[in-house]
């Protein structure tokens, strides 16, 4: 018992660490519901305001990271089909040039070729091209049961003028995790 | 008509519409996990009104952040103003936007390259 207490306390210790190495400001792991998606947003949008960032980031920043909650509490799948609980890791760091918006959750083995696809399809465009994409899009959806009008990630895209950088690991043959970095320049 | 005036929280915006004083303006945050539970009364308030509309309708969009959801439904409201253009009558489109914010003026220039109503873009830097 205590030297699993030990293991736990050098863990933390760990965990701030590389927290503080890597510049990483918060992380989560677990529901994300509307309710948390309000939290984050607002304790990063008033730890910003202290900051000397300039305007245009932080509303960045804040826009981005809404759509990647919303994303999670909208689309991500469960490990099993008894839960339904929506959850997902979220991190945010920032580093000299940027900041990084990074979420984590699962998903099942059969949407991935078709949100591979999209990414795909997204970092292939410029600025005018996720504008056209953008405008095409929103015309011709409609809003889902949940809610979501499949417009987050080519929002994230133009907002950031970054590339999204993803990857899929296979966790077994139903489900596999999805990580999404979404990168905000400081100037 | 009904006016709606409907107060913000820090995830709904603040709306109001008034036929009879000529008021018709959505500002604040949009943010909503369920944009349809939050917005279909604003629609239902816009189909009734555009039955027998003002000869001018002057719409202020003074929108600090909207998410995707938002948007869509942003552009059903512009899509039916734009009906109420085409019955013959004046629809403007007032579309305010913070200086540091091109995003939100882009946004505006995106729904003006869709609708076909004026819009008129207003900078402000409170």
């Amino acid at each position: 018992m205590e030297k699993e207490k030990q293991g736990f306390l050098e863990f933390a210790y760990q965990l701030y660490k590389t927290m503080k190495t890597n510049e990483i400001n918060l992380v989560y792991e677990g529901e994300v519901t509307q309710e948390i998606t309000k939290t984050f947003t607002s304790l990063t949008e008033k730890s910003l305001s202290k900051s000397a960032e300039s305007n245009t980031v932080q509303k960045k920043v804040f826009n981005v990271m809404v759509e990647c909650l919303q994303n999670i509490s909208k689309h991500a799948d469960s490990l099993s089909d008894e839960e339904s609980e929506r959850r997902g890791i979220v991190m945010v760091s920032k580093g000299d040039d940027s900041y990084n918006i990074i979420t984590g959750n699962i998903i099942k083995n059969e949407r991935v070729p078709g949100l591979k696809e999209s990414l795909e399809h997204i970092n292939s465009l410029d600025k005018a091209g996720l504008s056209t994409l953008f405008k095409q899009q929103i015309k011709e959806s409609t809003i889902s049961d949940k809610g979501g009008a499949g417009l987050g990630l080519i929002d994230i895209a133009k907002k950031t003028g970054s590339k999204l950088s993803y990857q899929f690991k296979e966790l077994n043959d139903q489900v596999s995790f999805f990580i999404l970095t979404s990168t905000i320049k400081r100037n | 008509m009904e006016v709606i005036n409907i107060k913000g929280t820090d995830d709904t915006p603040n709306v109001i519409l008034d036929k009879a004083s000529g008021q018709f303006e959505i500002s604040g945050r949009s943010l909503p996990e369920d944009v349809n539970m939050f917005f279909e009364k604003i629609l239902d308030w816009i189909d009734e009104y555009s039955q027998d509309p003002n000869d001018r309708t002057e719409f202020n969009f003074k929108l600090e952040y909207f998410n995707t959801a938002s948007s869509k439904v942003i552009l059903d409201i512009l899509l039916k103003f734009e009906e109420i253009v085409e019955n013959g009558k004046e629809v403007v489109i007032k579309w305010h936007y913070h200086e540091d914010e091109e995003d939100m003026l882009e946004a505006g220039e995106e729904y003006s390259d869709i609708v076909e109503i004026p819009f008129d873009y207003i900078v402000y830097n409170d």
